[in-house]
């Protein structure tokens, strides 16, 4: 009897081990989450082998998805358009939580230490906080009504003090968020701010505004000042063009010296002193910017534009402020994601349904990916940026 | 009857497939940055097919080319023809996927 009970055991030993072999053990801080919206589904990709790990289905609705990581690096929480929120492992490839939250989402962050999630909805307008483990509900902030339904939040970003910043598309308010219920509000901002950023050290929120040109300015440091507007009339004699897709202000660039902001209806890339808040220059590009994203050695900004003219990436060289090259990318750029220390950037190339690995030496593809209808692609080290 | 029918179908009718299968993309992917890609709404309202019954072809269709001034829809009517506008119009009216 003691002999079968020992083989047993070891029996029980052999396969659980077994188990572990299977999976080895790994870290997560090279990993990326790629969205594949038309079917609601996620692609896990490691960035050192630059392959796909595991595609998991069952999102809802990923329009606009966004993703932000928990400070482990070992889940990533998935805001999909539906109002789902959804918390994966990384290292299991499952999904390990999944709610429906509101009606209509866009987007979240996650808070300075972690804990909190907030996620911004259209409807009904507002933001809600989860907790980060169990994705519970902590509060449910409604946003300012118009016209019998609450605004839309759009722009939602982490802040220092564990505070969370928004702004509020119909109302044209930012509210400012400490401690889950501190709220501070910011009228009369100005017409529609459409996205917002906050800058690396957490210091300045901007909101880009759709209804008036010009962003708006919160400097976190001095919030007494309250909000500014800034460069209100750069483009006032020039008309603007229709925007055919929003342009993103998370994932925004910013160097020593400069931001390159995109110019909501004009075919090119403010560049604004940091010191001053005023244009320096306006860089002619071949479309309407949709994100403008910066090489972590800050040496090149990486542009994609909206359709028409998603077929190209242009580079902008950091020194001399011009375009230096033109890529042929193909049909459908959708967005740009550059490695921790920017040795490659991950571009997502919708309509020819591949995701394409740029050497940022020669700037040529080294790499392609299947992946369907790719859209957002996130990496892992966003869960040690502020403001991503 | 009959006439009516394949007035109704005409527009389509000279529209190449794969013109349509583009028109069908742009639709989902395009219009669905801001209305959803299952026409739920988002910054845009959304375009369920019972949330168009209300609108005639022609006025969605104006809609499309011509924007609403005062919101963030553009007018589209640099990057589609009228024929592809009542396309798209049609798909709203006739067709969730």
């Amino acid at each position: 009897m003691t002999r079968v009970i020992t083989v047993i055991g070891m029996l029980i030993i052999t396969l659980s081990s077994c188990a572990v072999y299977k999976q080895p053990l790994r870290g997560t801080g090279d990993l990326a989450v790629i969205i594949e919206r038309e079917q609601a589904s996620i692609l896990i990709a490691d960035t050192s082998r630059q392959s796909i790990i595991k595609r998991i289905n069952g999102f809802g609705d990923l329009s606009h998805a966004s993703v932000v990581f928990s400070r482990d690096q070992r889940y990533a929480y998935i805001f999909g358009r539906d109002g789902g929120l959804s918390k994966v492992d990384l290292l299991t490839q499952r999904i390990d939580k999944r709610i429906i939250q509101a009606g209509n989402s866009i987007g979240g962050a996650i808070s300075q230490d972690g804990k909190t999630i907030a996620v911004s909805n259209y409807d009904p307008g507002g933001v809600k906080l989860f907790d980060a483990q169990k994705l519970e509900i902590i509060a449910d902030i409604a946003a300012t009504p118009i016209a019998g339904k609450n605004s839309k939040v759009v722009g939602l970003v982490d802040a220092p003090g564990n505070g969370f910043v928004f702004s509020l598309w119909d109302s044209g308010e930012i509210w400012h968020l400490i401690d889950h219920d501190q709220l501070t509000k910011y009228s009369h901002v100005g017409i529609n701010p459409y996205d917002g950023l906050i800058t690396a050290n957490g210091r300045y929120y901007l909101a880009g505004l759709f209804g008036e040109d010009g962003l708006v300015k919160l400097d976190l440091w001095h919030p007494e000042q309250g909000v500014s507007h800034i460069l209100p009339d750069y483009a006032k004699d020039d008309p603007k063009m229709p925007v055919y897709k929003m342009p993103h202000l998370e994932g925004w660039a910013s160097t020593e010296n400069y931001f390159y902001l995109p110019g909501i209806g004009h075919h090119e890339v403010l560049l604004v002193n940091k010191q001053d808040f005023l244009v320096s220059r306006r860089i002619k590009t071949y479309g309407q910017p949709v994100f403008v994203m910066a090489s972590p050695t800050e040496r090149e900004i990486w542009v994609n534009f909206a359709p028409p003219n998603n077929d190209k990436i242009q580079i902008i060289d950091a020194n001399t402020h011009q375009i230096s090259k033109t890529l042929d990318a193909g049909k459908g750029v959708l967005h740009m994601e550059f490695t921790p220390r920017g040795e490659a950037v991950w571009v997502s190339i919708r309509d020819e349904n591949r995701v394409d690995i740029y050497d940022t030496q020669c700037n040529c593809v080294i790499k392609s990916l299947p992946a369907h209808k790719p859209s957002g692609i996130f990496m892992t080290y966003r869960a040690h940026r502020i403001g991503l | 009857m009959a006439i009516l029918f394949s007035i109704s179908l005409q527009p389509q009718a000279q529209l190449t497939e794969s013109k349509q299968q583009q028109l069908d993309n742009l639709l989902k992917h395009d219009c669905g940055s801001c209305h959803g890609i299952n026409r739920n709404g988002g910054l845009g309202p959304s375009l369920l097919v019972s949330d168009m019954e209300k609108y005639s072809l022609e006025s969605l269709a104006a809609v499309i080319l011509n924007g609403l001034p005062g919101t963030a829809m553009p007018p589209w009517s640099d990057l589609i023809s009228a024929e592809e506008a009542r396309y798209l119009a049609n798909r709203l009216k006739s067709t969730q996927d």
